[in-house]
């Protein structure tokens, strides 16, 4: 009669009697395990953030350097500045993290800027003027390296909600997250495919000379 | 209530000891990845730069070291096994922790022959003064060249060169680095600590001391009470002595400059830098 009661739901007698048998053991690893993990995630969530935003900025100087070598490619660049516009009006805070659709569409609007940007990158490479532009070299070089760091910080942010999210699944954990941290949601993470996400490549033209 | 402990140590129990086995064996199958090791300043793992040259690289990045607290580490792998070779240096600069803690101020140059790539990583510290930019600059102006011409020895050591003199470009930051990271060196005695862990020390183990000593060498004159160097000393009877681990005071070497062997100061990099091919 009793056990029937137990198992449509946890009361709060074996609640009590379950925290007094686990005790001992969730001194040593349990309670802030939770939250740990959790503010990892956030941080590596601001760092992702940061780089993206990082690229953002560097986007209207190397529209405006590309428009005096090459104004009639008025589409590409357009589309340039309206993915940009779009990709920096949808962020995701790090307190919304476990949303699905929050995250989904941040992803879209990002890999959309990669999307024009590269399309960018490859017009450009029939201005050979431009290519030369010692202004268009620094901000290609940077970039590329932001591209780099925004890669990196993506790994770092799916390891830091991997650990997150394994913590809220596994024992001892589990058990502070079922009894204690109730809100506590398994984050979202990247999904779309690497090859939309692939980094522009700076050339300099290093190709066709060796 | 009485079902619910049946239940626990029918089901719940042996359940919990099942999981905690298991975690036991996860923790066990960690494996370990496939990074050349830090065998010094000059990790030629390929094999293309002589034996004179390393030598020379090696004395100039341990001076370098020595003023600026700045680690350069130079490495050649044979091959990336197909990776990209951006996520191959983070990697390997993250598992060697290249640059002094918190300052993160390490320089992995990486050059992998037989994918024609190579790539200057930069740790977050640095990443203000040799940007990406410079590092671009090295890599096509210095190193492409060289390269092409079959150099590699020439290469590598004129774009150490460059890098340390970017690194120099920024003169009272690199004295200010060098000087925060020196006093960290010299680790000054804690004094507070010492005499705290004296003061313990003498309290804890004086205690048992006295316990153990007074009634083998002095009198006993009532139950549990001892006369030993004209102190009445009285052992609480059967109480156990609480067993506490010694607190350590030594603060542990700070890995790079010292001695022969070199390792990486903790340092860490967030992708900074540039790479190439030729």
């Amino acid at each position: 009669m009793s056990s029937a009661r137990i198992l449509t739901g946890p009361s709060w007698g074996l609640r009590a009697i379950l925290l007094v048998l686990l005790l001992p053991l969730l001194s040593a690893c349990g309670y802030n395990t939770i939250p740990t993990a959790e503010e990892r995630a956030k941080a590596a969530w601001s760092e992702v953030l940061n780089q993206y935003q990082r690229r953002a900025d560097l986007i209207p100087n190397l529209v405006e350097t590309v428009k005096g070598y090459a104004a009639h490619e008025r589409e590409t660049l357009e589309a340039v500045v309206d993915a940009r516009a779009k990709a920096t009006q949808v962020s995701v805070s790090p307190d919304a993290l476990s949303d699905p659709d929050a995250f989904r569409a941040f992803q879209e609007s990002q890999a959309g800027l990669t999307g024009a940007l590269s399309r960018l990158l490859a017009v450009v490479e029939n201005y050979p003027d431009l290519k030369a532009n010692q202004n268009f070299l620094a901000l290609q070089a940077q970039l590329e390296g932001t591209e780099n760091r925004i890669a990196v910080a993506r790994r770092d942010y799916i390891e830091a909600v991997r650990e997150y999210n394994t913590i809220l699944r596994t024992f001892p954990s589990v058990i502070w997250a079922t009894l204690w941290f109730t809100d506590n949601k398994p984050y979202q993470t990247f999904t779309v495919s690497e090859d939309k996400l692939e980094a522009p490549k700076v050339d300099f033209g290093t190709k066709q000379g060796g | 209530m009485r079902g619910q402990e049946v239940f626990l140590r029918q089901r719940v129990l042996p359940g919990l000891a099942m999981v905690m086995v298991l975690l036991a064996g996860l923790l066990a199958a960690v494996h370990a990845a496939e990074l050349p090791a830090l065998t010094g300043r000059v990790v030629d793992e390929a094999d293309i730069i002589d034996a004179q040259t390393e030598a020379a690289l090696t004395t100039k990045l341990a001076d370098f070291e020595k003023k600026s607290s700045d680690q350069i580490v130079v490495a050649t792998v044979p091959s990336l096994d197909g990776e990209a070779i951006e996520p191959y240096a983070n990697r390997l600069f993250r598992a060697w922790k290249l640059g002094q803690a918190g300052e993160n101020n390490g320089i992995l140059l990486l050059v992998a022959p037989n994918d024609r790539r190579m790539r200057i990583e930069v740790g977050y510290g640095l990443e203000g003064t040799l940007t990406d930019l410079h590092s671009k600059l090295i890599i096509e102006n210095t190193m492409v060249p060289a390269f092409r011409a079959g150099d590699f020895s020439g290469g590598i050591s004129a774009a150490v060169d460059d890098i340390i003199m970017v690194l120099e470009g920024n003169a009272a930051e690199l004295e200010a680095r060098a000087r925060r990271n020196a006093s960290e060196d010299e680790e000054p005695v804690d004094w507070i600590a010492v005499i705290f862990i004296t003061i313990w020390l003498s309290v804890f183990i004086g205690g048992f001391a006295m316990a153990i000593l007074a009634p083998i060498f002095g009198r006993k004159i009532g139950p549990h009470t001892y006369r030993w160097l004209g102190m009445d000393i009285s052992i609480g009877g059967g109480g156990g002595g609480g067993y506490s681990s010694g607190g350590r005071s030594s603060g542990g070497w700070s890995s790079g400059s010292s001695g022969g062997g070199f390792s990486g100061g903790g340092g860490s990099s967030g992708g900074g830098g540039a790479s190439g091919s030729w």
